[in-house]
């Protein structure tokens, strides 16, 4: 689904990350781990073709992401990012409709059936009451949701989400890590960005850890997520404890 | 009938009935029979056919075409800019425009030449207040674009006075005066001619793009992942917005104010959906200019510029938007 090798990253002039190869299978979760600062926005940003790459290539579909336009790419990835307040009153319905863009002509406006599309994907994040409701007059949890749902508008392949549970109450965060293993299970390929290592452990198949715009390592959870890792990405001592049943668990040294 | 649909039928009903009032008002007044008689061909005084023809015909049509592309213009901006404080006048597109048209007139061109300059004036204007609005990075974005268009416009301002100065103060300088201060008092049908063809052709893009005009009003990055070529289509609309602007400049002179009130107005009566909300802001646009020139004829026995009138509606509403929650937005 998504192929990506020896990618260097960055803004125009500044170059963030390099070295950075990994592929992406359909239904696959990759969850991204790295502190503040360390990339992880502008690695989603490249993949999305919103910044161009310093160097490598990246293929989706077995497409170069390069040979592709703004709406084929928007056919195939939805895009999370990070919550915003700026925008105009439109109502919830209106903005997760803004999904279906891509699949529409360039002069049509969405019909009946954008319109059933949007309402399934208001339905299945449990936010079909707020679609009367304006975007600005929200929470910004259901702000982050309604994200959420105007990226499944888009009808993609794979789905990226920035840090889609950082606004989020503890209820908000583990519906939404229920919604991406639901979703993985249906055959969208997802990759997101968390700062908790846990949420790795919860939902994700395999998690790729960036420290200073490179691969750290990347693998399977509960292989790559260890004291060490953990440490020397954000610089504090935690303790990784396996639970009954293959699960794990972080913990912060405080106080103690 | 919901308070949407309302809003549109209680617009349109007021612009018609505006509109008949203009016809019928001012220094020769006309009834309402004597001008159904003139609209459908009936045989009628010729002073009243005169009127209504000749007089009043050319100015009533100039203050819907001019009001409703100002609105519209306005309109486009604000979704743009993602900002619902900007207008022509605030991002300098009038002053752009009148320094082009000043320049035609200090050059003694001809009435196309001089709106295509007011077109060119306008379009540098916008170009260089968004180019430099979003270069100041580390301020809010909306101060920075607000605050650049009043220094440019200041900048542009002065390029006039200096004009002005040098103007021959017998033939260009009351041209120069008169067309600054706006006045719909000397509209030709030629200068109609000219300039609706070009409002109308600002206003197709919007019409045609009026569902992809709702993703320029979000973060760039977020309507490019949806699917939209933003670069390209941002520069249509502000071409389309300037074109527009430039039209309506270049026949009226400089309106203030109905570019910033009439869309936000609004967009308070029916949402921030563009395709919901042009119809509307023209409607409305077109209604108010309406008004006002008709005021402007008749409250004294001198013409006042229909400026000073949309100016004298349009400070308080501003401060009111300014001290409103911003949430409405």
């Amino acid at each position: 689904m998504l192929s990506v090798e020896s990618l260097a990253f960055g803004f125009p002039g500044r170059t963030i990350g390099r070295d950075v190869s990994f592929t992406l299978e359909a239904g696959e979760v990759m969850c991204v781990l790295g502190p503040n600062g360390g990339g992880k926005t502008t690695l989603f940003r490249t993949l999305l073709g919103l910044l161009a790459p310093h160097a490598g290539s990246i293929r989706l579909d077995s497409s170069s992401l390069k040979s592709l336009s703004r709406a084929q790419i928007a056919r195939r990835v939805g895009y999370v990012p990070q919550g915003h307040t700026g925008y105009f009153a439109f109502t919830v319905r209106e903005f997760v409709l803004m999904g279906r863009t891509a699949h529409l002509g360039i002069f049509s406006a969405p019909g009946k059936k954008d319109l059933a599309v949007a309402e399934r994907a208001l339905d299945s994040l449990g936010i079909a009451p707020l679609a009367e409701k304006p975007v600005t007059e929200i929470s910004g949890g259901e702000r982050q949701l309604a994200l959420v749902a105007r990226a499944l508008a888009q009808e993609p392949k794979l789905l990226v989400l920035d840090e889609p549970t950082a606004s989020l109450d503890f209820g908000n965060q583990v519906r939404v890590l229920q919604r991406i293993s639901a979703l993985a299970s249906s055959g969208i390929s997802i990759l997101f960005s968390s700062h908790d290592p846990d949420h790795a452990f919860l939902c994700a198949h395999r998690a790729l850890l960036l420290a200073e715009g490179r691969v750290l390592e990347i693998g399977a959870p509960r292989a790559v997520i260890r004291s060490d890792t953990l440490e020397r990405l954000y610089g504090v001592s935690v303790e990784v404890i396996a639970l009954g049943g293959g699960a794990h668990t972080c913990l912060p040294a405080v106080g103690r | 009938m919901n308070s949407r649909t309302l809003s549109y039928v209680l617009s349109a009903g007021a612009l018609v009935g505006l509109t008949a009032l203009a016809f019928a008002v001012g220094r020769y007044p006309v009834s309402l029979n004597e001008l159904f008689s003139v609209l459908f061909g009936q045989s009628v005084s010729p002073n009243v056919e005169t009127v209504v023809l000749q007089v009043r015909g050319p100015r009533v049509l100039a203050a819907l075409v001019v009001g409703a592309a100002l609105a519209a213009a306005g309109t486009a901006y604000q979704g743009m800019f993602r900002n619902p404080l900007v207008s022509p006048d605030i991002l300098g597109v009038s002053t752009g425009a009148a320094l082009g048209a000043v320049l035609g007139i200090f050059l003694s061109l001809n009435v196309i030449l001089i709106q295509l300059f007011a077109f060119a004036g306008g379009l540098v204007a916008v170009g260089l207040v968004y180019f430099i609005g979003s270069r100041l990075r580390g301020h809010d974005p909306l101060l920075a674009l607000v605050l650049t268009g009043v220094v440019i416009g200041t900048l542009l301002g002065s390029a006039i006075a200096l004009l002005k100065y040098l103007a021959d103060p017998y033939n260009q300088l009351p041209a120069i005066t008169y067309w600054l201060l706006g006045s719909l008092a000397a509209i030709t049908p030629r200068d109609l001619g000219t300039a609706a063809p070009l409002a109308l052709l600002g206003l197709a893009p919007m019409l045609l793009l009026r569902w992809r005009m709702n993703l320029l009003a979000l973060p760039d990055d977020e309507a490019r992942a949806l699917g939209v070529d933003t670069r390209k289509l941002r520069t249509l609309v502000v071409a389309a917005a300037t074109l527009m602007t430039a039209a309506a400049v270049a026949v009226s002179g400089i309106i203030g104010w109905v570019g910033l009130l009439i869309p936000h107005a609004a967009r308070l009566l029916v949402g921030p959906d563009f395709g919901r909300l042009l119809p509307l802001a023209m409607l409305l646009g077109a209604a108010f200019l309406l008004a006002v020139d008709t005021l402007c004829r008749t409250i004294a026995t001198i013409e006042v510029p229909p400026g000073v009138l949309t100016a004298l509606i349009g400070t308080p509403f501003f401060l009111w938007l300014f001290a409103l929650a911003r949430r409405s937005w």
